[in-house]
Order: structure tokens, then sequence, then C-alpha cells
């Protein structure tokens, strides 16, 4: 006889109630104290619906206890014994839409950032020696915007982002590419959204207005306060560069009020200090969002960040995670935008096949307008889906997406965080284990604990201040996306 | 649900999911993952098309020729009795029928 059993989900408490995150449907329910004692009985061991409902009366109703188990089996919190049938790879549809065109508008920076991922020693394309041009040409921008619109197919917003390299280093580019841009969208009845990433440098009167008058969105790679940020965003002569971006940030900020302006801070082992840094990037400069993200590198760097990095990190994640949610509960803003992300996708119930958007709706085109599966491997002829003259080579994005399925990353298989994760970076693997497809199985312990942390704001949220999760139904589309 | 509160969305669109299943979907097994492939041939035993609405509230498949009903009943639902033994006795049954709404009159009867 088929015995019942408990079906694959992460429990936990927040605000003093019990919850559980169901894998894979991204689905949370809280249970009440009927559905926590089912729970609790299959916990121990598998057993025949009747023996488990017997085991219950005597504690509840009758009626409740078969009602409350055939709850459960529906949303497939339990289920039948042996029957879990692995639902089938679901492909994403032939010619998926292109939502975000990163454009590599040049690949010279005019900092030497010694954790770079396109410069440092980790870098993947030869920008140095190799045959890329410096920088991007009108007619390749323009090309570009002409492939963006073509592959955004019914898509009516279109979004671009500038990076480089320093973006800003080729600013005649980006605006006449942008020009172009809003010309043909305005003929193919598309709207067009810009930002863009920059190390701020480069930012001079007139560019902060050109910003601010197009409504473009800024990420500002910074590091935190001075002795962080001259650690390691330097120019080549190792000088640090913080007090020439501080004044230009602040002019920027003051000047351009049309889109929030978040900070993006990369996190090495030697500036681990991650509320001094949010302090100072929010009230000592006057950031409205900071985004943390570990440093990308192979793991023998003396900056990477080591295991018991990860710990440190989470548990300073979780301090201030703990003010995000002290803010949003008396409907302030906070801006770790970290947690905000995260809030959004629980609240949706993403259930990803794919960590992320590169080589489906997100795209990266290189200088010379080759077409890479994001903007960090832009210029690598192994990671190119195509070119903007040609378009995409649909037999190699097809193998691309066939390949890094989460149903192909068996060590994720038993992960309940992976309609979250699933696998996490591709360029992170990359400069891990020199493999795209590898799960970054070096900060799994990193992402459950983070996201586990994340659902609970969530819960306790939704119990105390469910009106603040409202935000997320229909996000404007306006936001910028961060690409760093 | 009464024991279970729906908190995120998704959850949300479950429950609604799960709610309906409580509708009159004469034989449809409730709880498939995931949701099983329309096929839409048509048989009012599993409510699938040709009449309002497809089983996922659809409308696209709707009113397919009469004809294809002939291929319905053994292939969509469970009626093995209407047909001959495709398997064993006369694997060449349909073999001239490449179009059921076209060709359905080169199906022809079958003589044990």
């Amino acid at each position: 006889m088929s015995e019942l059993a408990l079906r694959e989900f992460h429990s936990f408490q927040a605000g003093g109630r019990e919850f559980v995150y169901l894998v894979p449907s991204a689905a949370i329910f809280e249970l009440d104290e009927t559905s926590a004692a089912v729970i609790d009985r299959l916990r121990e061991r598998t057993m025949a619906r009747s023996e488990l409902a017997e085991q219950l009366y005597s504690r509840f109703p009758a009626p409740e206890v078969d009602e409350t188990i055939a709850e459960l089996l529906r949303v497939r919190a339990i289920g039948e014994n042996g029957t879990a049938a692995k639902p089938a790879k679901v492909m994403p549809p032939e010619n998926f839409p292109l939502t975000t065109m990163v454009l590599n508008v040049t690949n010279q920076c005019n900092l030497s950032c010694t954790y770079c991922y396109e410069y440092g020693e980790d870098k993947i394309v030869d920008t140095e020696n190799g045959k890329k041009p410096k920088f991007m040409s009108e007619e390749t921008a323009r090309e570009s915007v002409d492939f963006m619109l073509r592959e955004a197919g019914a898509n009516k917003v279109a979004h671009l982002t500038f990076f480089g390299g320093e973006t800003l280093m080729n600013f005649p580019v980006l605006k006449s590419a942008m020009s172009y841009a809003r010309e043909r969208a305005a003929e193919t009845g598309k709207q067009v959204d810009f930002s863009l990433t920059t190390n701020a440098t480069l930012l001079r009167p007139e560019i902060i207005e050109f910003l601010a008058e197009n409504r473009v969105g800024v990420t500002i790679s910074i590091d935190g306060p001075k002795e962080m940020q001259d650690q390691f965003r330097v120019f080549s002569n190792g000088k640090g560069s913080y007090d020439i971006v501080a004044p230009k940030i602040k002019e920027l900020l003051k000047r351009h009020r049309s889109r929030p302006i978040g900070a993006r801070v990369t996190l090495t082992s030697q500036t681990l200090d991650i509320r001094k840094i949010y302090q100072h990037l929010t009230e000592e400069v006057g950031f409205w969002e900071v985004g943390f993200a570990p440093v990308t590198t192979s793991p023998n760097r003396k900056y990477a960040i080591a295991e018991t990095g990860f710990d440190a990190m989470l548990e300073q994640f979780r301090s201030l995670a703990a003010d995000f949610l002290e803010a949003a509960l008396a409907n302030r803003h906070h801006g770790f935008s970290n947690v905000k992300d995260t809030l959004e996708e629980i609240h949706k119930g993403v259930s990803k096949a794919y960590p992320c958007g590169a080589g489906l709706g997100l795209m990266g085109v290189s200088t010379d307008g080759d077409v890479a599966l994001c903007h960090r491997f832009a210029g690598s002829d192994e990671h190119k889906l195509g070119t903007v003259r040609d378009g995409i080579d649909r037999l190699v994005q097809i193998s691309f997406l066939e390949k890094h399925h989460i149903d192909e990353k068996t060590d994720c298989s038993r992960c309940w965080a992976r309609p979250l994760c699933s696998g996490g970076c591709y360029h992170e693997a990359h400069t891990r284990y020199g493999e795209t497809a590898r799960p970054n199985l070096h900060y799994c312990e990193w992402i459950r604990g983070w996201t586990d942390t994340c659902l609970k704001i969530y819960a306790e949220l939704s119990v105390k201040n469910p009106k603040y999760l409202e935000q997320f139904d229909e996000k404007v589309e306006y936001e910028a996306s961060a690409v760093s | 649900m009464k024991h279970l509160r729906s908190v995120n969305r998704k959850a949300q669109r479950m429950t609604r999911a799960a709610d309906s299943e409580n509708d009159v979907v004469a034989l449809q097994e409730g709880a498939q993952s995931p949701a099983p492939p329309h096929i839409p041939l048509g048989c009012t035993l599993i409510f699938s098309p040709g009449w309002e609405a497809d089983h996922n509230g659809g409308t696209a498949g709707l009113c397919q020729p009469v004809e294809r009903d002939l291929f319905d009943c053994h292939e969509g639902c469970f009626w093995p009795a209407q047909v001959p033994d495709q398997l064993n006795h006369a694997p060449d049954w349909t073999a001239k029928c490449a179009a059921a709404q076209k060709d359905w009159r080169k199906i022809d009867l079958v003589f044990p």
C-alpha cells in the first residue's frame, strides 16, 4: 500500500509562525496548527494516509485532518511515496524576445582595478592584444540598435544598457546610439529605456546634464569609503580614485533626480565591512540604493573571498537586512537593494530554469558587433552567439540553453534554493571552474543562508505589513537593472 | 484552502488552480504536473474542445471538424472498442488518411 511522504520544501519560521517554501513551485504557504502537525508526523517517517489521519484524530476534529491532508497533497507539500514524477524539462520557446542588450561601447578603461574581470588576472578576452577594436564605431552601434529592435519581437520596451571598459570613454557613440535608437524605436512603435554603468571618473557637468535630461539610469561602481575604494579601484599608476570620483558622484546625485541612482559594490576579502560601506554610500555620499556582490575571481587570488569570508559576509548581510526589515515594517525606504531584488523574486514566485537571462532575454555586444551571452563574455569567441549583422545563430543558442538548463545540473537537483539560484552566474563559474555549465558550488551555503534570510523577511512582512509587498506586483518599467 | 495561507503570488495562483479543481471537469484527473499538453481533438468526456473553451480556458483550438472525433475516441480518450486493433490486425487502417477532415472517407470498415 502506498504511503505518504514529504515532498521537497524548505520550512522556516518568521514572526512566530510556520512557513514552507515549496520546491520547485516556489510557492510559500503559512501552516496552521493542523497542517504543521501533519508535516511533523511525516518528518518522522512515511506512513499510510489512514494511519496518519488516525494519529491526528485525537488532537483535531476528523474532517479538519482529512481536509488538511488533502490540501497539502494538492499543493504538493506531501505526496504518495515514489510517485513524485520528475517534471519534464521545459525549454524556453523559440525566438525568445530580447529584453536587454548590453552594449560594450569600449573595452578601454582609465582605471586599473586589480580585481577587474575584464582586465585583471582572470580576464577571458585578450583585450590588449586581441583583434577587437578598442572603441565601438557609430556604425556598429547603429547596427546593434537595429539588431536589438529586431530581436525584441513583440515587446513594446527594449532596454539598452551601455557598458565598458569605462563606458564614458566613448560618450560620443553612446550619445549618437541613443538618438538613433529613439528614432528607430519611434518608427517601429517601441520605446527604448537607457541605462549605463560607470566608474564616475569622467562625469562632467555636461554629461551629467545629458544623463539627467534623457532619464538615463545610472549605476556607479564604487567600493565604499576612501580606504576601501582606493585598495583596488586605482589608476594605472596605483593612485586611488576616491578623491576624484566622490565630488563627481555628489554632483550627479544632486542634478540627476529623474531616476534612482544605485551604487554597485564589489566585495573582496580585504574590504568586507558591509555596514560601513552602506552607511558611507547612503548617508555621506547620498546614493538611493546600494547593491553588493562578491568579487568574481579564481580562488587563489588574495582578494578572493574564502569560505570563512562567505560566513562573515552572510552575517553582515543579515545584520543589514534586519535594518531593511525594520524600515519596511515602518514603510520607510531602505537602500539595501540585494534584499529588495530577492523579495521581488520571492513575491512573484520565480522558479528559474536558468540563473539569469544571459543568452536568452539578455545579450552582450562587443565593440566589433559580436553578440555574446552577456556583457561579461562580450568579445569571447567561445561564448559568441552571433553578430549584430547576421543575427543570432539559433543552433548555438539552443545548444547553450539545453546544456545550461537547471535539469542538467545534478548538483542542484536536491537543493531547495534552486528556484532562485539555479546554479549561479555563468561567468563566475567560468572564472572559478573554467566551465560555464558548472554550478557555483563554492557559494551554495551562502546562497541558501541568504535565501532563508530573505524568505523570513518576506514572510514577516506578509504578516505585519502586507501592503508593503504590493509594490512588487507591477514593477515600474523604468527601473534600471544594474549591470555589473 | 483552510489550513494553508497562500503567502506569495505563486501560492495564490496555486490555490486558485486547486480551488478550481472542484469544478466539474468530468473524468479529468486532478493535480497533474505540469499541465498535460492540450490535445485539440475533442471528446465530451475529457472536456476538451469543440465547445465553449478548452480545459485551460483558451479558445484557440475550438471547433475541430467532427471527423476528427474518429481519432479522438481512441487517441485522446480510452475508447478502444470503436476502432480496429491497429497494433496487431489492422496496422494500416489509417494509412490513407493523412488529414482526417479531408481523407476520412478513405478509412474503411475492417472485418475480422
